[in-house]
């Protein structure tokens, strides 16, 4: 080792200076915010008011729609992920640039040039009109958040598949060949259970972003679909009631360590195995 | 000879324009331990992967029984393989991994759990059902790959480097397990190895194989004490390797020196390759030897002393129990019978073979 054990847990300690000033301290404030009242008195009533029809509806409707964007990045990401593995080949560091370069773009800009396509007088309706067709509803549409979910957070799922699939060892693939497994018996008894670790690290990548969402759902979803997401915010930014905003976002946080925890377990029964 | 059970015919094969393969021809007989010895990118583990159906020959044909199997996919093929880095599966466990082949052939429940246990068994694992393949040792997950292949039942077991990760020890009581394996299944081994002590302690047919092609084929006895060539008389063992005129029959000299031997037909004064095995180089008194030398080195082996001794101006390596002191004149004796002459190399081709 060539630096001392007490070197290096100096090295750290940047780091931590950050994360206790901008991740522990804030979240420590989520929770006396969340369990309090305006007097500063112990309460459960913001947390309780998930079970308000407003609350609850934005809760399941994010739910639904990070669940069916998930889905899709999965759908999307799996056969193309199968694919570059395979073909090892010049135009697969070319295909990776294309899907890597749109990630540099800021995340606004990006859902920002989504807006421009889908709106009822953008670029796709003019398009559908100059050659005679009926223009289409895009914008304003769960349809529209989803796909601004699949589109921002799709990387998030091809890097942990991707990489999980290129670390099975060939001969792995080959021997079950050999013991006279076809193409699709070695993929579903060897290859894709030895890829379920990367496919749930990417579920949790794509699933909690998408959950907690409130860019995506107001700019594609021009304010008519509220997501816990756009709830919060606005108890923050335009209600300044910082007790209901912390108290709801306690909610989703419970989700958010279930899906942890769950991924966890996941990966642990695969660390045993492995 | 039992009968002719595989035939790679005439196989070349290239990768991004590198020859592996040229031109290889090998017969495979039943219930035979052949072994495909060489150094790294003699074509050996090719050999075996277009036998397995991993690669498809450029040229040439795979004989299976008078059948031709080329394109046969792996799947297809009545052989199984022991992988160099055992390629178990690390999502299941022992059982599961001894069992992939035969739930793949809808076997009933009850053969592949007697097979199972049979196979564990063989290799000298039982009980070891349930527990996770990645939490085993070298050795134990060499042995569940070679049962995960054999319940299978395989017409032939193809071995790519089997010991090559494991200790000296284990690969040692390996080398006897794989003989005892064989004898009981009585089926054919086709092993790969570049360890010449594996090759020499197992195989019935040694196959030679250097850039491509095969040097020479034959028994260990005939591989070890008649090498073709010098690329063999090199790689198997150690060997002092010298060049010498063959003047006639059961006569060469090596540097002018006369030494009689056993070999006829190679013509009147022909330069030719003189191999003499290090244990064959025998240190007599001065006056005794054909010719003498003095002691440059003497190392202690265990077994023998291994000495250098330089004699006009060349070294000849010796082994002997008895040792001579560094800076003492020998006399180096060879008998007859222990003086194998070998053809130059005719082609450069060859003669690259033979430096390398």
């Amino acid at each position: 080792m060539i630096i001392r054990r007490k070197t290096a847990g100096l090295l750290g300690t940047p780091y931590i200076v950050w994360a206790a000033a901008f991740i522990v301290i804030p979240l420590i404030m989520v929770v006396w915010y969340g369990l309090t009242d305006e007097h500063g008195a112990f309460t459960l009533a913001n947390v309780a008011a998930i079970a308000d029809p407003a609350h609850s509806k934005a809760l399941l409707m994010a739910l639904i729609l990070s669940l069916i964007a998930t889905i899709v990045c999965i759908l999307l990401a799996y056969p193309l992920c199968l694919f570059l593995v395979q073909s090892q080949q010049n135009s697969t560091s070319f295909l990776t640039m294309l899907l890597i370069v749109p990630m540099w773009m800021n995340f606004l800009l990006r859902t920002y040039a989504w807006q421009s396509l889908l709106e009822k007088t953008g670029i796709i309706n003019t398009a559908l009109r100059a050659i005679g067709l009926q223009p289409l509803r895009m914008i304003n549409t769960n349809g529209a958040i989803v796909l601004g979910m699949v589109y921002n957070f799709l990387p998030f799922m091809i890097l942990p598949v991707y990489n999980a699939l290129e670390k099975i060892d060939q001969n792995v693939v080959n021997a079950a060949q050999d013991l006279g497994a076809g193409r699709r018996e070695t993929f579903t008894k060897v290859i894709f259970p030895l890829s379920l670790p990367g496919v749930v690290s990417g579920i949790t990548m794509v699933f909690i972003p998408a959950l907690t969402t409130f860019v995506v759902s107001s700019l594609l979803g021009g304010g008519k679909i509220l997501l816990i997401g756009n709830v919060i915010e606005q108890e923050f930014m335009l209600a300044y009631d910082w007790n209901l905003g912390s108290g709801l976002s306690l909610v989703l946080l419970v989700f958010i360590i279930i899906n942890v925890v769950v991924s966890a377990l996941i990966e642990r029964d695969e660390e045993e195995r492995a | 000879m039992e009968k002719e059970l595989i035939h790679l015919s005439h196989i070349s094969k290239s990768f991004g324009g590198k020859v592996i393969l040229d031109d290889l021809d090998l017969v495979i007989h039943e219930n035979e331990f052949v072994t495909l010895l060489g150094p790294s990118g003699c074509g050996k583990t090719t050999t075996l992967r277009i036998l397995a159906g991993f690669e498809t020959p450029d040229k040439g044909s795979v004989i299976f029984e008078g059948r031709d199997i080329t394109n046969l996919p792996p799947n297809k093929r009545q052989l199984n393989t022991v992988f160099q880095n055992y390629a178990l599966f690390t999502h299941m466990n022992v059982a599961d991994n001894i069992a992939f082949g035969l739930k793949i052939k809808k076997q009933p429940k009850s053969y592949i759990d007697d097979k199972i246990a049979y196979a564990l068994k063989l290799v000298g694992l039982e009980g070891f059902e349930n527990r996770s393949v990645s939490h085993l040792s070298g050795g134990q997950q060499q042995r569940i790959a070679i049962a995960r292949a054999i319940v299978n039942e395989p017409r032939v077991l193809l071995l790519d480097e089997p010991l090559g990760a494991l200790d000296l020890k284990l690969r040692q009581d390996m080398q006897y397990e794989l003989i005892r394996m064989k004898n009981e299944l009585s089926i054919t081994f086709l092993y790969v190895t570049h360890d010449q002590q594996e090759a020499l302690t197992m195989s019935d047919t040694i196959v030679v194989m250097n850039q491509g092609y095969i040097q020479q084929m034959g028994s260990p006895e005939a591989i070890y004490n008649e090498p073709e060539n010098a690329f063999v008389a090199d790689f198997i063992g150690d060997s002092n390797l010298f060049p010498g005129v063959f003047v006639r029959d059961e006569l060469v000299t090596i540097d002018g020196v006369p030494f009689p031997c056993v070999d006829k037909g190679f013509g009147k004064d022909v330069p030719v390759d003189i191999v003499i095995r290090p244990e064959d180089v025998e240190l007599v008194e001065k006056e005794r030897g054909t010719i003498s030398g003095v002691v440059t080195e003497i190392i202690f082996k265990g077994i023998h002393y291994e000495m250098c001794v330089e004699a006009n101006g060349r070294e000849w390596v010796s082994l002997s129990t008895r040792p001579h002191l560094v800076g003492e004149e020998v006399g180096i004796y060879v008998d007859p019978f222990n003086i194998q002459v070998m053809n130059k190399p005719e082609s450069e081709d060859e003669e690259a073979v033979s430096t390398t």
